[in-house]
């Protein structure tokens, strides 16, 4: 084998400053998270602003700690992977502006991340047999998305929510049910103590796109039934209707990535973002696979949420396929999975 | 000694290469394209030109606020990010005093001005006496009535300089008693080699910081944080 390639991650594309060191893009040397999450409580949801203040603040410190617990030196590692985009545009540029400083100043090549391709890769960090071509299912707070990963680097998205994402009707309902932010993990554990078949929340079917997704329908329809509830002065039972409405959530979700995984015939399907940490779909997909065969992929919830190791894995096969970018790389706050 | 200044601050985008004894090479822009795509690029223009090796460098100088939050960050990472590679530390320049210090040995008042919207100017107050810079009124965020007021109290002509000017100096004109004058297009914008000159003041007075936590100067809470507290301080009444 040839000599291996370090590659030096950095991500800060919303609330984590994030930066690790992740060895020929399937080891990971270290992963290190400054989370700002306690921060974000405060307001009921990530500020752009107080976000872009904390990556500042921390960037050199989680840069150097995720060096010092790889234990390898600038010198050593072979390429600088940063994310670029999609995610808060103030918040991207505190990692680009200092990934390229880094770059420049330790004569090392500039490798730019699609934070999404970062979120796919973090799959072969820990299934080392994993490789394309596969199905896709990229669910978190700012996307929804059903890819096929037809090879290292190389995406086709045939499905997409056409309003909000899945995990952004998970922090809009936790709100209205007064859980708070973040919703995701907070419905997922109330739902535990509730009936999924309690209410019957709708799920949407786009004609002519099978495997496209709409959340905002569902939401409604949650927010619509606490008002009935209100009106009638019925007890709300929290837990059936967050249980209810995850339900509703993961149906669709497994329901279209059957859907697409049969019409392809693709026999692997993994799953990566935040939303891919819910037990109740890990539950219901792997179910779902089991019965026809298919092999489910998922990250472990540290992966699945923002990190940099899997910037690093997904850097990583950039670098060996040859991209390398200047030092006008910018930010790009709405970079399309695949665009180059 | 050698350092290295960064001024993304404001509308310019400005790199010097300073010595104690030289500017060795400055590159201002001053165009709507952003710092982000711009201010390492020029960095790498000035050291090819200068045949110089980044690893020469002692101390990084950064416009470190106040300025567009966003600008000042794009100048800050790449500060830190360059002086975590050298291992050097930063000297952090008050933005409005390196615009200040633009202007050299007048015997009048110096008043830069920084856009810092809702009616609002970064300003500062400055002078030269005995051949030396003085700091009179420190940089802030100011009302343009209020620092109308100030300056009439001062009864000294003024020089203005910096972006503000020009949005501000209409409304702000009339209320001033004092006989002003606006700083030439030369002078009147953020410049690398003023801050690295200054820069050089700092490092020599063991002003300095470390790379690893240093973080612009706003000069202003974010409006999420300014909004919450404003509620605080409703329902503490």
């Amino acid at each position: 084998m040839d000599k291996d390639i370090l590659i030096l991650a950095i991500e800060s594309s919303c609330d984590e400053t994030a930066a690790a060191v992740v060895k020929n893009g399937r080891i990971v040397l270290s992963n290190v998270i400054s989370s700002q999450i306690a921060l974000h409580t405060l307001y009921g949801g990530v500020v752009p602003e107080i976000a872009s203040r904390k990556h500042i603040e921390k960037i050199n410190q989680v840069i150097k700690e995720a060096l010092k617990e790889a234990d390898v030196t600038l010198e050593e590692i072979d390429a600088i992977g940063v994310t670029y985009g999609p995610g808060l545009v103030g918040a991207l540029l505190v990692g680009v502006a200092e990934a390229k400083a880094i770059s420049y100043a330790a004569k090392k090549p500039l490798v730019g991340v699609h934070h999404i391709e970062g979120h796919i890769s973090a799959n072969f960090i820990e299934h080392k047999d994993l490789e394309p071509p596969f199905l896709c299912l990229i669910v978190s707070g700012g996307h929804t998305h059903l890819v096929i990963v037809k090879d290292y680097g190389k995406y086709e998205i045939i499905g997409r929510t056409h309003d909000d994402a899945a995990g952004e009707a998970f922090d809009k309902v936790a709100r209205a049910i007064g859980l708070g932010y973040p919703g995701g993990p907070k419905v997922d554990k109330l739902a535990r103590e509730g009936n999924k078949y309690a209410i019957s929340f709708p799920r949407a079917n786009i004609a002519d796109s099978p495997y496209d997704f709409s959340f905002s329908g569902v939401k409604s329809a949650v927010l619509n039934h606490l008002n009935s509830c209100e009106m009638k002065k019925e007890e709300i039972n929290r837990a059936d209707i967050a249980a209810s409405f995850q339900e509703a959530v993961v149906d669709a979700l497994v329901t279209k990535t059957m859907t697409a995984a049969k019409d392809l015939k693709l026999s692997k399907v993994a799953m990566a973002g935040g939303v891919a940490a819910n037990s109740a779909l890990r539950e219901a997909m792997g179910a779902e696979c089991a019965k026809r065969g298919i092999t489910l992929y998922y990250p472990s919830p540290i992966f699945c949420t923002d990190n940099a190791a899997m910037i690093g894995a997904a850097a990583y096969y950039e670098f060996i396929n040859g991209t390398r970018h200047g030092l006008d790389l910018n930010a790009v706050p709405n970079l399309k999975i695949g665009q180059r | 000694m050698k350092i290295l200044a960064l001024d993304s601050s404001g509308l310019v985008a400005s790199v010097a290469v300073v010595t104690e004894d030289k500017v060795l090479g400055e590159f201002t822009v001053n165009n709507k394209k952003t710092h982000s795509q711009t201010l390492l690029p020029m960095v790498d223009e000035v050291f090819k030109i200068l045949d110089m090796d980044i690893k020469e460098l002692d101390a990084i100088a950064v416009a470190g606020g106040p300025g567009s939050f966003t600008g000042l960050r794009i100048g800050a990472s790449t500060a830190k990010g360059l002086a975590l590679v050298l291992n050097i530390p930063i000297i952090n320049v008050p933005t409005v005093d390196s615009l200040a210090y633009n202007l050299y040995g007048t015997d009048k008042l110096i008043c830069p001005m920084m856009d810092a919207r809702r009616n609002q100017v970064y300003t500062g107050l400055y002078e030269w006496k005995e051949g030396k810079f003085k700091v009179l009124l420190p940089q802030y965020a100011a009302e343009i009535e209020e620092l109308a007021e100030t300056i009439n109290e001062y009864n000294r002509e003024v020089i203005f300089l910096g972006d503000g000017v020009e949005a501000q100096l209409c409304k702000f004109a009339p209320l001033l008693k004092v006989s002003y004058s606006v700083a030439p297009i030369h002078l009147s914008k953020q410049r690398g080699a003023s801050l690295g000159a200054l820069g050089i003041e700092y490092y020599k007075a063991g002003i300095t910081e470390d790379g690893d936590s240093f973080e612009p100067v706003y000069l202003r809470m974010s409006q999420a944080e300014r909004e919450r507290a404003e509620k605080q301080e409703t329902t503490f009444q």
